[in-house]
């Protein structure tokens, strides 16, 4: 329904496989049936009695539940999926628990299933929703041409086949059969490639290997090694 | 050391204080009183820039108090190795190491080997690209020459004077307690401390870890800050061994990823190198360098014929070499530095720049600006606009009119990025540890993964040249780039792309499940031979999430590790030499008799006994002897002395960071002479040093760092609302001492400069940083965060325009924990006002410093 089905997606309904997650205390259980309110009634549920008679005596669980907050229900119930996956920030690696609804993150939250963050999240893996659902996050491909003074709208199919010739271009005018030296080189020093280190692996392997293929040797990231 | 945890890895900090709760010793020894000092059971500040010396100092203590643990050192470490005599020490020259040339200001590193030892490659080699130098070696892509596994000379007592374990006394011998306290600004008793803390806690029965992170690799002397905890933890028995080890707290996703399948000049997937210029044509010599005769590099063919066959299939075969002939070669520095001073010099046409945002996160970020605005086009993937994207209506230097946009030709294309929930793929955490994160929805409008925008450009340029006759579009023509596609987008299948990186065997298409199985007849295709096993027998070892409650507390079948799906590599070393544990409370991997068993994988070959010997002529890892844990070593062993592959140092000694106020207490030579620098270059003017004149003008210590609440550059921080509530804007931290001296006032503004440029912030006075007395002398140490430029929901100077950008020669890695500045009250000057305020304080400070010049021995001018 949301999305078309990917081999080996994880598609668990929400409530299934956030289990664990939610405390006692916010257990959902039915409340009890009510009968016409009597005096005896009112009194039995004044908060103090409820605390002793419910086993609850220091007042921090069933007994301190209004019919409001007992009605409450946990956001992550609506949502249609969840989706397991991993911080995008640092390198310690914490699960984190994606929750769908209608095609949109609708909650990120910690993997308890994880041993590295057993369900902990630092404040930037807390708000990776809003990193995600930022309000100046770019959607559109943006153009500034040659001396421009604004951004432009551009076609992204435009822009990859611009960038595709800019590439073949630059390669093919700057290309370096040897060294001065008349040693093999292969290579084009024009055009330079950063980045990786947020990235996926899977990612950084097309990069490598496209440069290699494209003899585009200044291939570097944020690490140093 | 080197690392506040508990604010930029707070996760893995829980461990840390779960240990702490168990009783365990956390020591933090940093410039700054952090949230890791607060929680620490013990906090000693030092000044930064001064960790070897430090760490020099703990070796020292162990050593003269002969506190190392005798059976580890004896069999596991390259202590009982006899050296040249050719080689001679710092000591003997004065901060200086044997095979110097002044003029080149590089090491002849071939007077540091081992005694008997052919230099790999072969003399008269050379230029093949495994020079005396050592640079192709440096990345572990091959060892030393050994021809049997063992060094040709030895002495089991420790005693002769050329062995390393004597070397290694003598070179640490001033190293003491009161020499560390007055380098490094510490009291001599907090030293002792931690040596003492440091001693109790290892052995056989316990073990210490040093957790470090960019404080201590953003050094001119970066690598052999760590070289100096891998003496350490040598000498104590400290790695291969539960709790123990030298721990990277790396700070991005899979910066990890990025090193092993890298996005770097130098190293092809799995640390294989990338061919030389000076390696010429021949595919042979170019084996014949990286093939190592001993340990797992001696596998080195198999490995890279695997990965041409993945890059290339059935273009790359035995009678082309492989395509080595018309394979891309690198010089000795094409790093991001470098590509920086070409860019400026107007020979970078096109840039892509994909996750990651030099404008602010690049040391020097003037320079960085100043060439964006030189090339001819520029593509710029991220998901909001940061400031690469926009330095050309939007920097300080269109404020200042060094630049004008409307003379700026940089043709830009800004595509924006999709978000880890938009795409599937691995990251690689810092503890090797491939995770899958799945796809949890679409992603929007232009937003595509960088899978899409590579594959697809790569697609489109294949198109473009089909066809074509010319030899330099073999490789690109032969390129294997053909993979499945999913979704309306036309999503590239992530776990496609991680089949190809496991491998395969070509003629069943059957998966491969380690890397033993590589062949280098061009039968099996990897594209990254560390991570084969990742997919083997087609499953995803990766998105392996079985929860933590159903397994052991290694938690083997939480995805998976490389190699092999080992969490602690070297962990024979976690059993005596004899393969029984050290102790029943350290046990971890051993030999019960027949094969190496425990709680993990083991990291040695199953069946090789203890008490194996190699036959003479064996090679590869049948080479490495039974009770040799250090498998990847072509002599098994771990290296106290490092004979090859390193430019700069065969033992670490303490040199001043390259801009300091203080000259070296130990050697004439002041800092490492081997660092990077760019001298004379308009673009990257260093303060003066030391008692230079005009180095008053800079007298304090400024070191960068991060917060919690932001990320590296601000790029995926300064655009959440809750975090930028969290941390508005830039500030300083001062002490009392120093805001008293310098006029600044709590919550008031201070102006930061040095000779690159000069920032404001918010003053936070504070005893977090106090004044240390150096060499009998006063100084002050000034902390700023380095997140912020001129974009997104918070905007601020950013501290990386301070930076020069003198490098490590090892790995190019700029030295932004330590350098000088000075601090005035008050904010800065704006737009040109603020070019002049520099300039003019550089300028008196540079006729000041032409007066008086310094000359240090063994250089023209060795600063």
């Amino acid at each position: 329904m949301l999305l078309a089905p990917v081999r080996g997606r994880c598609n668990v309904p929400a409530r299934q496989d956030a289990r664990g997650t939610h405390a006692e205390p916010f257990c959902l259980e039915r409340t009890r049936e009510k009968g016409w309110v009597t005096l005896v009634d009112t009194i039995a549920s004044w908060p103090v009695l409820r605390q002793l008679r419910e086993g609850d005596p220091l007042g921090r669980g069933r007994a301190a539940q209004s019919p409001r907050s007992k009605a409450l229900r946990p956001r992550i119930d609506e949502a249609d999926h969840v989706v397991q996956s991993i911080c995008p920030y640092c390198a310690v690696g914490c699960g984190q628990l994606v929750y769908v609804r209608d095609g949109e993150v609708m909650h990120i939250e910690g993997d308890p299933a994880s041993p590295i963050s057993r369900g902990r999240l630092c404040p930037k893996g807390q708000a990776s929703k809003s990193y995600i659902q930022s309000p100046v996050r770019e959607l559109k491909v943006k153009y500034r041409r040659p001396y421009g003074t604004v951004w432009e709208e551009l076609d992204l199919e435009t822009a990859m086949d611009m960038i595709a010739d800019r590439v073949v271009e630059t390669r093919a005018r700057h290309w370096q059969d040897e060294t001065e030296d008349g040693a093999p080189a292969n290579r084009t020093l024009a055009i330079a490639n950063l980045g990786g280190a947020t990235l996926d692996n899977e990612e950084n392997y097309l990069i490598k290997k496209l440069c290699v293929g494209l003899g585009i040797v200044q291939v570097e990231n944020q690490a140093r090694i | 050391m080197g690392s506040n945890m508990a604010e930029n890895h707070p996760v893995g900090f829980q461990w840390v204080m779960e240990a702490r709760e168990r009783g365990a010793e956390v020591i933090h020894i940093d410039p700054r009183f952090t949230r890791t000092s607060a929680m620490a059971t013990k906090w000693v500040g030092i000044r930064a820039g001064s960790d070897i010396a430090f760490l020099g100092g703990i070796v020292n203590y162990i050593l003269q108090n002969d506190l190392w643990f005798e059976e580890y050192v004896r069999h596991y470490t390259n202590a009982p190795v006899i050296i040249e005599d050719t080689f001679a020490d710092t000591e003997e020259l004065d901060g200086l190491f044997s095979g110097w040339d002044p003029e080149e200001c590089t090491y002849d590193t071939t007077t540091w080997k081992y005694e008997g030892m052919e230099l790999h490659g072969a003399a008269g080699n050379r230029e093949e690209g495994f020079g005396p130098t050592g640079h192709q070696a440096g990345h572990g892509g091959a060892g030393g020459g050994l021809r049997h596994g063992e060094p040709p000379s030895e002495d089991p007592e420790l005693s002769h004077p050329r062995c390393v374990f004597q070397i290694l006394k003598r070179h640490y011998q001033r190293y003491t307690p009161e020499l560390v306290a007055e380098t490094c600004g510490c009291s001599v008793d907090d030293f002792v401390f931690v040596c003492e803390a440091l001693v109790r806690n290892s052995g056989r029965e316990r073990t210490s870890a040093f957790c470090y992170a960019v404080g201590w690799t953003q050094h001119t002397v970066g690598v052999q800050y760590i070289r100096t905890a891998a003496i350490i933890q040598q000498l104590l028995g400290n790695i291969g061994r539960p709790g123990g080890g030298i721990l990277a707290l790396r700070g991005h996703a899979s910066i990890q990823g990025s090193t092993d399948i890298p996005t770097l000049f130098d190293i092809l997937p799995g640390y294989l190198s990338m061919p030389h210029t000076k390696t010429y044509g021949d595919f042979d010599r170019f084996m014949e360098a990286n093939i190592s005769p001993t340990g797992w590099w001696g596998h080195f063919k198999a490995y890279w014929v695997s990965l041409m066959k993945a890059y290339f299939g059935e273009h790359a075969n035995e009678d082309n070499d492989w395509l080595f002939r018309t394979f891309p070669r690198i010089d000795d520095d094409n790093s991001t530095y470098w590509t920086l001073e070409q860019m400026l010099e107007g020979t970078v046409k096109g840039y892509i720049v994909a996750g990651e945002n030099p404008a602010v996160g690049n040391a020097n970020g003037k320079a960085h600006r100043l060439a964006l605005a030189k090339l001819d086009w520029l593509v710029v993937r991220d998901l909001v606009e940061i400031e690469t994207a926009s330095f050309w209506y939007d920097s300080p230097e269109i404020e200042s009119g060094e630049l004008s946009t409307t003379s700026i030709p940089t043709e830009v294309f800004f595509l924006p990025a999709a978000s880890h929930v938009e795409k599937d793929g691995s990251f690689t955490n810092t503890q090797r540890l491939l995770q899958w994160h799945w796809q949890a929805v679409e992603p929007r409008e232009d937003c595509r993964s960088e899978l899409w925008f590579y594959f697809h450009r790569g697609r489109r340029i294949k198109e473009k040249l089909a066809g074509s006759k010319d030899e330099r579009d073999a490789l690109i023509e032969a390129l294997q780039w053909s993979y499945p596609t999913h979704s309306p987008i036309q999503e590239p299948d992530a776990e496609a792309v991680l089949a190809e990186i496991n491998g395969s065997v070509l003629e069943s298409g059957a998966f491969l499940s380690s890397y033993k199985e590589l062949k280098d007849d061009g039968s099996t295709a990897c594209g990254c031979w560390i991570y084969c096993g990742v997919y083997a027998d087609g499953v995803n070892n990766a998105a392996r999430k079985k929860p933590r409650w159903e397994q052991n507390a290694t938690a083997p079948e939480w995805a998976w590790a490389w190699p092999a799906n080992r969490r602690i590599i070297y962990n024979r070393a976690s059993a005596d030499p004899d393969g029984r544990p050290w102790s029943e409370r350290k046990k971890y991997v051993w030999w019960n008799g027949r094969r190496w068993t425990g709680d993990d994988v083991p990291d040695f070959d199953e069946t090789k006994a203890p008490d194996y010997v190699p036959r003479r002529g064996a090679r590869a890892e049948e080479a490495i002897a039974g009770s040799h844990p250090f498998i990847m070593q072509p002599d098994g062993r771990a290296w106290l002395y490092v004979p090859q592959g390193l430019e700069d140092a065969p033992l670490p000694a303490h040199y001043e960071p390259h801009e300091s106020p203080f000259d070296n207490i130990l050697y004439a030579q002041r800092a490492s002479p081997r660092r990077q620098r760019h001298a004379g270059a308009a673009w990257d003017p260093y303060n003066p040093v030391a008692d230079e004149p005009g180095s008053d003008l800079y007298p304090h210590v400024l070191t960068t760092y991060r917060l919690t609440e932001h990320h590296t550059a601000g790029g995926m921080t300064r655009s959440v609302p809750y975090l930028n509530e969290l941390q508005p804007e830039l500030f300083c931290e001062v002490s009392p001492e120093l805001a008293r001296e310098a006029r600044l006032e709590h919550g008031g503004w201070a102006t930061i400069y040095t000779s690159r440029s000069a920032i404001e912030a918010r003053v936070l006075v504070t005893r977090r940083v106090k004044p240390l007395v150096v060499g009998g002398r006063t100084t002050h140490q000034i902390g700023v965060p380095y997140h912020w430029g001129t974009r997104l929901l918070s905007t601020g100077d950013s501290a990386n325009d301070l930076m020069h950008a003198a490098l490590d020669p090892n790995v190019h890695i700029m030295e932004t924990k330590a350098v000088t500045c000075g601090i005035r009250p008050g904010r800065r000057p704006q737009g040109k006002a603020l070019v002049d305020f520099v300039a003019e304080i550089r300028d008196q400070a540079q006729s000041q410093q032409a007066q008086e010049p310094r000359t240090e021995p063994g250089e023209v001018r060795r600063t």
